[in-house]
């Protein structure tokens, strides 16, 4: 199993693991591409509006705040759906020609994961002792040193954000389905299948042995990440 | 021959003039005057679950890409679904095989140059201690009626799909109203509901394709067969396809549409279908197989492919 050697030894299923390794490969590697480029823009989104809507007081910052806990909770397939009506030839976006393709994913996803990770981060910040902040702004910094330094103190939970964002995209198959259409070519290379999406397949098909070691790839990409981030914040209460 | 030479001008005329109309709203793709072919271009396809999921499409759509250089977005959507999605302009051509369907997509001028394609035929599938009784039945109808009678477990696909539409137009000759607690609607795909049937003991309608390509993983049986093996000529299931209309869609790729179509309906696509097996079985029989094919009539001037057949 030279296609995913580290996982072989651990998980003895892969041993009798029913595709071709170009398969599971590129399936993997769209499901990387699509659910970490859609976190990372959530996240570059997320991590400026949580700080905003943290440090500020505005008339129906209490609305805000619910939207976006609301947005937490949207269901993926009726994201899934307005993407496809947005991007859709008939729709907005239609000339784009982005139905069925990799960038309508990553739309769909960056809607799911952007209320999560605001959300969670909001909280964070929210929770960061006010005297940190006080502190900062009393010692001259400007309001990007302030934000910086809350970042940092609150980047443990920012990170859990950014982690529940990842979790949410990459394990996701409602929304990925509608506006991907789970197309893999001739050659079994993926161009918009993912994990999710291929363990329906094959599990529509009967292969269940297929889907279970897919499943369990997914898993296994889910706990490293997770495993990662908990390192980095242990690090980060050590210091 | 007269007829035939007719209907081919026909097309030669109308295929020429869409593409014509194709090429000068979609100018981006350069001119096909002064670089013909269509290098780096896709064409996306909806098809049904069970052109899908036997893998026939992989056979047909390999060597296409081949021929040209393209790619082949395959979405696997019940009938229903991928005529909407053709009806959306969201893709180039579709497949499938529900004719009352297509006939109305063509009617209402969202499809052009639908043709023949291949067929198999559908099975009435059961546990195999066959509670119903309905092993001897001659007829669907005659099956269909004695489960409704019964009340035994009948599930059904319940999503517009083209098995769905055949399973309630057996339902209608029959006279029976399906309703009730025996009769469930999974609204999933043909795999999905043989898993669901055998698990549940229940019957079912399949695709002979999906059936034989599924027969490994689930104890059904086929209770009463379809034409191919001698049954009733109401268990037919003739595939189509059909194009896009540019007309309606300005942006679909009609031109890479009508050369999948032209070539899955030549000797070599319609080789590619009847050879295809799946457990030893063949799953579908060519019926597009003309005795004076001119693939040329379905690419404009001067593209070039590798393919030296048709």
């Amino acid at each position: 199993m030279e296609a995913v050697p580290a996982l072989a030894g651990a998980a003895p299923l892969l041993v009798e693991f029913p595709f071709e390794p170009v398969y599971v490969e590129s399936i993997v590697a769209v499901s990387l591409y699509v659910s970490v480029l859609a976190v990372l823009l959530s996240t570059f989104v997320s991590v400026p509006v949580a700080l905003a809507v943290g440090f500020t007081d505005f008339p129906g910052k209490r609305l805000v705040t619910s939207l976006i806990n609301t947005g937490m909770g949207f269901p993926s397939v009726v994201v899934g759906l307005a993407v496809l009506f947005l991007v859709s030839n008939q729709g907005p976006l239609g000339s784009l020609n982005l139905v069925f393709t990799r960038e309508a994913m990553i739309a769909s996803q960056f809607v799911l994961a952007t209320p999560a990770i605001t959300g969670i981060s909001l909280a964070a910040v929210t929770s960061v002792d006010r005297n940190v902040r006080d502190a900062a702004y009393s010692l001259g910094g400007t309001r990007l040193d302030v934000a910086l330094v809350t970042v940092k103190e609150a980047r443990y939970g920012i990170a859990t954000a950014v982690l529940a964002g990842f979790g949410r995209a990459i394990s996701e198959v409602g929304s990925v389905l509608i506006v991907g259409g789970n197309i893999a070519g001739p050659d079994g290379v993926s161009r918009t299948r993912t994990m999710t999406t291929a363990i329906q397949l094959e599990a529509r098909q009967g292969r269940y042995g297929t889907a279970m070691a897919l499943g369990a790839v997914l898993l296994a990409i889910v706990l490293l990440v997770n495993a990662v981030v908990v390192r980095l914040g242990d690090g980060g209460t050590l210091r | 021959m007269a007829i035939h030479r007719r209907e081919l001008l026909a097309t030669l005329g109308a295929g020429a003039a869409a593409g014509l109309a194709g090429c000068s709203a979609a100018g981006q793709f350069g001119g096909s005057d002064e670089a013909p072919g269509v290098v780096g271009e896709t064409l996306t396809l909806t098809t049904t679950t069970s052109t899908h999921d036997t893998g026939l499409l992989d056979e047909l759509n390999a060597p296409f890409e081949d021929m040209y250089g393209v790619t082949v977005d395959a979405v696997a959507q019940g009938t229903g679904q991928a005529l909407e999605t053709a009806r959306n302009g969201d893709s180039d051509v579709v497949m499938v095989h529900a004719r009352s369907l297509e006939d109305e997509f063509m009617t209402e001028g969202y499809g052009v140059n639908r043709r023949d394609l291949m067929f198999n035929d559908f099975v009435v599938v059961g546990a195999e201690d066959d509670p119903a009784g309905i092993g001897g039945s001659g007829s669907a109808t005659e099956a269909f009626s004695a489960i409704a009678d019964r009340g035994a477990t009948f599930v059904s696909r319940g999503d517009n799909s083209g098995t769905h539409t055949k399973e309630l137009a057996i339902w209608e000759e029959a006279g029976v109203e399906p309703s009730g607690d025996w009769y469930m609607e999974t609204g999933q795909g043909m795999g999905e509901v043989l898993n669901v049937a055998n698990e549940q003991g229940g019957y079912t309608l399949a695709d002979r394709g999906t059936y034989l390509s599924q027969r490994s993983v689930v104890d059904l049986v086929i209770h009463v067969q379809g034409p191919i093996e001698g049954g009733p000529e109401l268990l037919a299931n003739p595939y189509g396809i059909l194009a896009v209309n540019p007309a309606v869609h300005g942006d679909v790729n009609y031109d890479l549409a009508m050369a999948y179509i032209g070539y899955v309906t030549s000797p070599e696509g319609q080789r590619r279908i009847e050879e295809y097996t799946a457990n030893g079985e063949q799953l579908f029989y060519p019926e597009a197989l003309s005795e004076d094919p001119d693939f040329q009539q379905y690419v404009p001037e001067g593209w070039s492919g590798n393919s030296t057949e048709g």
